[in-house]
């Protein structure tokens, strides 16, 4: 369970995050939403301690994240972050298989390739997996890193806007893969979503933030209202179910 | 599966390997005849001036090539960029400038204290280069050499500035521009310490690709972003400080080498770091041994054929080949 | 209408020219004011040179950090200078007519500039490509150079290190005549281009589109920019940062790109830094022979602020 306890954060003296309390229990899908600005990425790179806490306290499988050593948390939490930027000349087998540096330190067992082979597949990457980095598309790239970030094979996985850069096959596909690994594997997923219906669909629990506040929390069926949108997003929208799942129609 | 393909030497290591020993023994073999007073030497004097002057020459070339390429190599990785390399980090200047320094204040300082100290120079320069480089805007790529080259060029007008005053010019040529033809059994054997960096820089190779991808991508991955930052520091300023002091600066290899190597063979530094090593050593001796040649019986310092050879190569890399090739 | 900080900018330049000529005089007035004036005649062709070249180089490459010598191109004039001792023979290069020579060297730079920067800045504008191509341009053809001049003559180690930085105490004046010319003629011709240098900052599309003939005004630039080089390195030798100093100083003063304001603003700058320093070490701080160092050191470092300070807004 990654347990958050009032945690408060400012860059210099602009306020980020207001005193956030959040428990997420191991299992299942929980998406992030907000507006910009609100506070997501922040909070998903303190869980993965990219960033240093200023306030609070914050615990994964009750390892505290500020005392536990690097490369023991590596091993149970992966992240992906917006806007990863790979410069290096990598092949893409050679990227995800550095997924799998903190299990062995870089030397790669057959259970390793096995996973990375896995990893690739799932992706559909294992055509490209020749290729350096550089000469994919921007979907492609995305995919590649998500590709890793599933190599490190850990049991929490937070992403940040995975869906970036993904068309729409991509996107259901990675959406569909996180919904695999949850349910068969007993996965924990963070993920921060732009897409309402994407977290309406695939995720067991929202979480909505607005100016560094956590302003809503249920499962989809309970936090799509359309008084809730309107408190997170601030215009109205209307809410439709289809085969008992609540689809947001927010384009008009 | 293709764990055994990785693990077989690439033909470009083969090649590599072997231009390399044959340039070693052309210049053991140039050496000795290049001497202006062989014709007095028996055969056992011969092998004894071997010993003295032209293997620790090759020595030196070798672990001046290989550090200088490696140091490129490691810097480019810490500061996320290729285009920068120690001597357009300011760390060969911080060397100059630390150097010069004990020259001026402790003019009997041997070696050893003058290496120990232009090293603790170079690591305070680098690591001011890399806190500011690393808060340079990463859209931006060609900001970092910017700022390294003209940072460096400070530096570098600094001591020139305190050598001129202290008429110490003279003195500073002697490091500013690399030269092989004064290195003798038992000033160079500093250099080694060279050689352990390239054994470190080895075991942590597989870190460092992973730190190339950036500090958030190296934290999820478990790696202490900010001891191997350190590490990486004190391996290039070590190497840095090292050549700079024994043999002087010479431009180029830490650029040119880990480039070419990149562009042939990608950025896994766990296949490419030897390669990077010998070609580094290749074109250092390589440079070496034409200088020999060029002006026989003259010598021309290794910094200034480096300065053509290396630039004409390079620039013939870069315009030939499209960068996503 | 001109501009008050324009005027400003100017006035403060025929400060800094009359100080110079002005303070501190003594003993025979008329000799030391005509040395003077030689001496100030040469300091404001190299702030002029050093001031247009680099606007003119930095709109050509549509780069605010680049600059000739960045690019390696005073490094390139020293290379040619060698080249001619090299192929024409110490004696019979040292015999010739100083003036003769100059235009022999600056024609040569023309011909060098124009064959290895046309053809890469006509096959791509990657940023990141242009900065390493010029940072190794310029260590190659000093490399070059020290290596010619060891072939010239092996034994002498000073000819590498002689020119290796600037000195505005030591103007070399016998070339001043031409040097004047060249320098009034490539002002006019910048003066006169300052409409068609805002269309070719937009870039080779744009420009392109507005009807300008991409080439052949890139290649026109290029060899007014390494004529102006050609003075700058004649008369005092290499400066790598004051050109980016001054464009960038005179950019913040008159807050714009347009060539109008630019071009005089950074030459006005450029004499003020210039003659302004040089009058300040010589009756100031009593030691003008190392302005040279000073002003590469505090360019470089003001520099770096600007840079860094720039880059994080």
């Amino acid at each position: 369970m990654i347990r958050v306890e009032k945690v408060s954060l400012k860059h210099g003296s602009t306020p980020i995050l207001h005193d956030i309390s959040l428990d997420i229990p191991k299992g299942g899908i929980t998406a992030l939403i907000g507006p910009n600005g609100a506070g997501k990425s922040s909070l998903l790179s303190l869980i993965a301690r990219l960033q240093p806490l200023q306030t609070g306290k914050i615990s994964i499988e009750g390892y505290p994240v500020d005392t536990t050593p690097n490369r023991d948390l590596a091993k149970i939490i992966a992240i992906l972050r917006q806007d990863s930027i790979v410069t290096s000349r990598l092949r893409v087998r050679e990227l995800v298989g550095f997924g799998r540096f903190p299990h062995g330190r870089g030397r790669l067992t057959e259970e390793d390739q096995r996973i990375i082979d896995q990893s690739l597949q799932q992706f559909d990457l294992t055509d490209l997996a020749g290729r350096f980095i550089e000469t994919l598309s921007g979907g492609q790239r995305q995919r590649a890193l998500v590709a890793m970030a599933f190599a490190q094979g850990t049991d929490y996985l937070l992403l940040d806007e995975p869906l970036n850069n993904l068309d729409m096959y991509f996107a259901r596909e990675l959406m569909r893969s996180l919904r695999k690994i949850a349910d068969g594997k007993g996965k924990t997923v963070v993920i921060v979503l732009h897409d309402i219906n994407q977290a309406g669909v695939y995720a067991d629990r929202i979480v909505a933030m607005k100016s560094g506040r956590i302003i809503a929390d249920g499962p989809p069926s309970e936090l799509l209202t359309p008084e809730t949108l309107h408190a997170i997003f601030g215009f109205g929208m209307r809410v439709e179910t289809i085969d008992g799942i609540p689809i947001v129609v927010h384009l008009r | 599966m293709n764990t055994a393909a990785r693990q077989k030497p690439s033909p470009i290591g083969l090649a590599a390997g072997f231009v390399l020993a044959v340039l070693v023994m052309l210049s053991l073999f140039v050496g000795v005849i290049d001497m202006p007073f062989r014709r007095v030497l028996s055969d056992a004097e011969a092998l004894e001036l071997l010993l003295i002057s032209r293997l620790p020459r090759t020595l030196a070339a070798l672990l001046t090539g290989s550090g200088l390429a490696i140091g490129g190599l490691i810097m480019q990785t810490l500061a996320r960029n290729s285009y920068v390399e120690p001597s357009t980090a300011g760390t060969a200047q911080s060397a100059e400038l630390g150097v010069l320094l004990v020259t001026l204040l402790w003019p009997s300082a041997n070696l050893f204290i003058k290496s120990i100290v232009a090293t603790t120079t170079a690591l305070v320069g680098t690591s001011v280069f890399l806190m500011t480089a690393h808060r340079l805007p990463p859209t931006q790529p060609f900001l970092v050499p910017l700022f390294g080259i003209v940072y460096g060029g400070v530096i570098g007008a600094a001591v020139t500035f305190v050598a001129w005053q202290a008429d110490l010019l003279q003195y500073l040529s002697v490091w500013t521009n690399g030269d092989f033809s004064g290195v003798l059994r038992g000033r160079y054997e500093l250099l080694w310490a060279a050689a352990a960096m390239l054994v470190v820089a080895w075991m942590i190779a597989d870190r460092l690709t992973i730190m190339a991808m950036g500090r958030d991508a190296s934290i999820g991955l478990g790696i202490d972003y900010s001891r191997m930052l350190q590490l990486g520091l004190v391996i290039v300023s070590v190497i840095s400080a090292l050549s700079t002091v024994i043999v002087g600066m010479i431009p180029f290899v830490g650029l040119v080498v880990p480039n070419i190597v990149s562009r042939l063979m990608g950025d896994n530094l766990r296949g490419t770091l030897p390669v990077v090593a010998m070609s580094g050593a290749i074109l250092v001796l390589g440079c070496d041994i034409l200088g020999r040649l060029i002006r026989y019986p003259y010598e021309i310092p290794v910094g200034t054929v480096m300065g053509c050879v290396g630039g004409v190569v390079f620039l013939w890399l870069l315009f030939r080949r499209p960068a996503h090739a | 209408m001109p501009d008050r900080r324009l005027l400003c900018l100017g006035a403060a330049a025929i400060v800094c020219i009359a100080a110079y000529m002005t303070i501190g005089l003594g003993g025979n007035i008329g000799f030391v004011l005509s040395l003077r004036a030689t001496k100030l005649a040469a300091l404001l062709q190299v702030s002029l040179s050093i001031a247009l070249s680099t606007v003119i180089f930095q709109t050509v490459t549509n780069n605010r950090i680049l600059t000739p010598s960045i690019m390696g191109l005073d490094a390139l004039y020293l290379f040619g200078q060698m080249l001619l001792v090299f192929l024409l023979g110490g004696l019979g290069y040292s015999a010739l007519d100083p003036q003769l020579k100059f235009g022999g060297e600056v024609m040569l730079l023309m011909g060098l500039a124009i064959g290895l920067l046309l053809p890469m800045l006509r096959r791509r504008t990657d940023m990141g490509l242009m900065l390493l191509a010029g940072v190794i341009f310029g260590v190659l053809f000093r490399s070059l150079q020290s290596l010619l001049a060891r072939l010239v003559d092996p034994n002498d180690f000073a000819v590498a290190q002689s020119a290796s930085f600037a000195n505005f105490n030591d103007v070399r004046t016998d070339v001043l005549i031409f040097a004047t010319i060249l320098t009034a003629v490539a002002a006019v011709i910048a003066w006169r281009a300052r409409h068609l240098l805002d269309i070719v900052a937009l870039g080779a599309d744009s420009a392109t589109g507005l009807g300008v003939a991409w080439a052949r005004t890139v290649a026109g630039l290029l060899l007014l920019v390494s004529s102006l080089v050609a003075v700058s390195t004649a008369l005092v030798g290499p400066i790598a940062f004051f050109g980016l100093l001054v464009v960038a100083i005179a950019e913040r003063v008159v807050d714009t790109r347009r060539h109008s304001m630019l071009l005089p603003a950074a030459a006005f700058t450029a004499v003020i830094i210039l003659v302004g320093g040089q009058t300040l070490f010589q009756h100031g701080l009593g030691n003008s022979s190392t302005l040279g160092v000073v002003i590469e050191f505090a360019g470089g470092l003001a520099f770096l602020i600007l840079l860094f300070l720039g880059s994080r807004r």
